[in-house]
């Protein structure tokens, strides 16, 4: 083995891009998502959901002190923790979806890493120029006015980054409050060191990372490369009609003559404004984020020469392979097996979840048997088993449940401490959105049981809104 | 002459080789990475001022105490404080409030009731049972029968004072005779007596058992205490014997046993060991255990 391939470094050192910055109509659908997903981040704490006056009146929060979720109408306890994995469940396969109908939208406009890029980029083009400019500046001498145009931008990245981790902690607590507590100082240790955390890992990725995220810390590009295939829209550079490329005047001067030449006029506009710093004309890659900003760029540069558009343009494989075999193109099918199959996982996962929350119990009932002792002799000769029982009361209201017992005959049941009564039945109070603990003692008359253990059945049913809930356990004695 | 100093080149690898030679393979010279021997002696050095600071070195009668004074059962200690000190103020409420006041009130009951299910888990498990289960003279606290009575007061004053305990004047006391030791009835006595008091709670009696013997025996040495039906009396800590629940068994053996040599069985007085305040929540523990009258 030759010891000069030991020496080669493992690691390929990232060449800087200097994205362009480019108009036309991806562009502009990217803005906007940048603005609702952001707007959509930055504001959503603040939004107010009115739960009544004993819970919180934010619209989305995850309350880890309390240990509760809420989402608009939807509250969520932690042993519910299922519907989250519904939601990853869901979120895993529109994410295929979206892959099998249209490439890596996902990548190109909504993921956070690109949104968040976008973003940071504007602040680098503001302070440093487009592209000509910040390559000169980079490469030229570092002058004070380089310096100042850096650290002008780092300052405003830190800030947005700053802004980000704030907006973070916001849906962990009620975030008037939080704000207020931040500006004044007041506001809970964890608060600043998620802050610190977030300002961090803002800053570094979307102001330092950027496309290296996508390229070595992100698996979607390794999965979406299995995931694609022939009839998925992808950003495609159609070579049938590029090819050959020439220069402008080359190619005016080869139609005169009656001879046939390629679109691309090889102004490397595509490469400029791309956010990876790839060609697309090398075919799909790994690093395509499919943002189609260089269908903008090439689109721009076809109009002002009077070349027909769409150069680059989203296109599948099966169009682009018959045409260059001088077929007809094949009509995209956004619905075929393979997205009817995770559509119609998405609706079952989420249609089975929509069921649960629909018919979700505000109620429970849980217990545990006393194991030592199994059971007691009473002066009377009766036996009696005491259970400790959780009653679990998930509605915003006080509510009162009404113990009863069923299994053995004669067997009763009374909860120590509790005093109300409903057709002697022990009648326990939980207060709104908790759970309650009591100790129940289950008592069967002299001579009735016959067995070591019986089957019982405690209930507990709401006094008035009528939801009953039971749990299944033993009755032991001494057989 | 070729020795280990000679310095000899692996050909294939570039390496040096320590000279070492079997059968034609020779051991390359690996040696420890720099950073890793640097962090080794780091280790080293930092272990001796470990040593010179924290105890470290076993002497004939002890150790080397170490210049920074530290000692782990003084660590304990100061945390053991700090949780006194924060459970004061609670501590505070339990010892004002009376026993049926805290029963009313859901907070001191959850808070006496796990402050007593830890002190009884240290001091009562050993006889009682962790679940307070009880064995064979040692009474079930989960049970509705109290030799002492079982109200708040009744089981509050029992476990301050304890029962027969040698260093509390206040303790509960009563002595039940030893019938056959003392030679107060004799044995076929004691037998009669024994199947009369199994007659008492509902028991079979065994052939011999005279219903007008035994009954006159028991009125004569036993209704003093435990009452002409049998059903015991708390002030004297004289159990019902009616009911189906005993403390040392109830076959004939038991309890002429119990009649010939007499029980008595002991608890400590726990005001001399515990705090009021975790006395006062052991009350309200044992008697949220179900028997509580």
């Amino acid at each position: 083995m030759s010891s000069d391939l030991d020496d080669l470094p493992l690691y390929a050192s990232a060449k800087k891009v200097y994205p362009q910055a480019v108009s036309g109509f991806y562009r502009r659908i990217k803005w906007a998502a940048l603005f609702i997903c952001l707007g959509i981040y930055y504001f959503l704490p603040f939004l107010r959901w009115d739960r009544g006056p004993n819970l919180p009146n934010q619209a989305v929060l995850v309350d880890l002190v309390n240990r509760r979720f809420y989402f608009f109408p939807i509250e969520v306890w932690p042993q519910e923790v299922y519907y989250f994995t519904g939601l990853l469940v869901i979120a895993a396969l529109v994410l295929f979806l979206m892959n099998a109908i249209a490439g890596r939208i996902w990548c190109g406009y909504l993921c956070p890493q690109t949104v968040w890029s976008d973003l940071f980029l504007v602040v680098e083009r503001f302070f440093e120029g487009d592209r000509r400019e910040r390559i000169k500046r980079d490469e030229g001498v570092w002058n004070i006015e380089v310096w100042a145009r850096k650290i002008a931008k780092h300052a405003v990245w830190l800030f947005i980054a700053w802004w980000t981790g704030g907006a973070w902690v916001l849906y962990f607590a009620d975030a008037p409050t939080l704000v207020r507590e931040l500006a004044t100082g007041t506001a809970p240790f964890a608060a600043y060191v998620w802050i610190a955390i977030l300002t961090f890992t803002t800053y570094t990725l979307a102001g330092i990372m950027r496309e290296q995220v996508c390229n070595y810390m992100c698996p979607w590009p390794r999965i979406q490369a299995a995931l694609t295939d022939e009839e998925a829209l992808n950003v495609t550079y159609r070579y049938d009609r590029g090819e050959p490329r020439t220069s402008l005047k080359e190619a005016t001067k080869l139609r005169a003559a009656g001879q046939s030449a390629g679109d691309c006029v090889d102004c490397n506009q595509c490469v400029a404004v791309c956010p990876t710093g790839i060609d697309i004309r090398h075919g799909s890659q790994l690093e395509c984020i499919q943002c189609g900003l260089c269908i903008d760029a090439c689109d721009n540069v076809m109009t002002k020469i009077g070349r027909p558009t769409s150069l680059i343009a989203y296109d599948t494989d099966n169009n682009v392979k018959a045409r260059a075999a001088g077929e007809p193109e094949k009509v995209w099918r956004p619905i075929r097996p393979r997205t009817l199959i995770y559509f119609a996982v998405v609706a079952v996962v989420g249609g089975a979840m929509l069921y649960q929350l629909a018919t979700r119990a505000t109620a429970g009932i849980s217990l545990i048997h006393d194991r030592n002792p199994l059971f007691v002799t009473l002066a009377d000769g009766s036996v009696r088993n005491a259970f400790t029982v959780r009653l679990i009361n998930k509605r915003p209201d006080a509510r009162h449940f009404a113990l009863t017992v069923e299994g053995v005959p004669g067997i009763v049941i009374e909860v120590t401490n509790i005093t109300s009564t409903a057709d002697w039945r022990p009648v326990v109070a939980v207060e709104p959105d908790t759970t309650r603990e009591v100790r129940a003692l289950v008592t069967v008359p002299k001579g009735v049981l016959d067995q070591k253990s019986v089957p019982i059945r405690i209930h507990a049913a709401d006094l008035f809104a009528g939801e009953r809930v039971v749990a299944k356990d033993h009755f032991f004695g001494p057989g | 002459m070729a020795g280990h100093n000679t310095e000899e080149r692996d050909a294939l690898t570039g390496r040096t080789t320590t000279g070492h030679e079997w059968d034609g393979i020779k051991e390359l010279n690996t040696p420890l990475p720099r950073w890793w021997l640097n962090i080794f002696y780091a280790t080293i050095i930092w272990s001796i001022g470990y040593f010179i600071a924290y105890p470290a070195w076993p002497t004939i009668s002890g150790y080397t105490q170490g210049v920074l004074g530290y000692s782990s059962r003084a660590e304990v200690q100061v945390e053991l404080d700090a949780l006194k000190t924060k459970r004061s103020a609670q501590a505070a409420d339990l010892a004002k409030v009376e026993l049926a006041a805290i029963k009313a009130d859901p907070k001191l009951l959850s808070l006496a009731l796990a402050q007593g299910r830890a002190a009884f888990g240290d001091n009562c498990a050993p006889c009682h049972g962790l679940g307070g289960a009880g064995s064979k003279g040692y009474p079930n606290l989960n049970d509705d029968e109290w030799l002492w009575g079982g109200s708040l007061e009744e089981i509050h004053t029992t476990l301050k004072h304890g029962i027969r305990s040698s260093n509390d004047s206040d303790t509960r006391v009563s002595a039940m005779p030893a019938f056959g030791r003392d030679g107060l009835l004799k044995k076929e006595e004691i037998r009669q007596v024994a199947n009369h008091v199994r007659v008492l709670a509902g028991q079979a009696s065994e052939a011999g058992y005279d219903k007008a013997v035994g009954g006159k025996l028991f009125a004569d040495n036993c209704a003093a205490c435990h009452g002409d039906a049998g059903k015991g009396n708390k002030e004297l800590g004289a159990p019902n014997l009616t009911d189906a629940i005993t403390l040392y068994g109830n076959t004939v053996e038991d309890l002429v046993e119990t009649i010939a040599n007499s029980r008595a069985g002991m608890m400590p007085a726990w005001a001399h060991r515990l705090d009021p305040v975790t006395v006062k929540a052991l009350t309200i523990y044992v008697h949220n255990l179900g028997g509580g009258k």
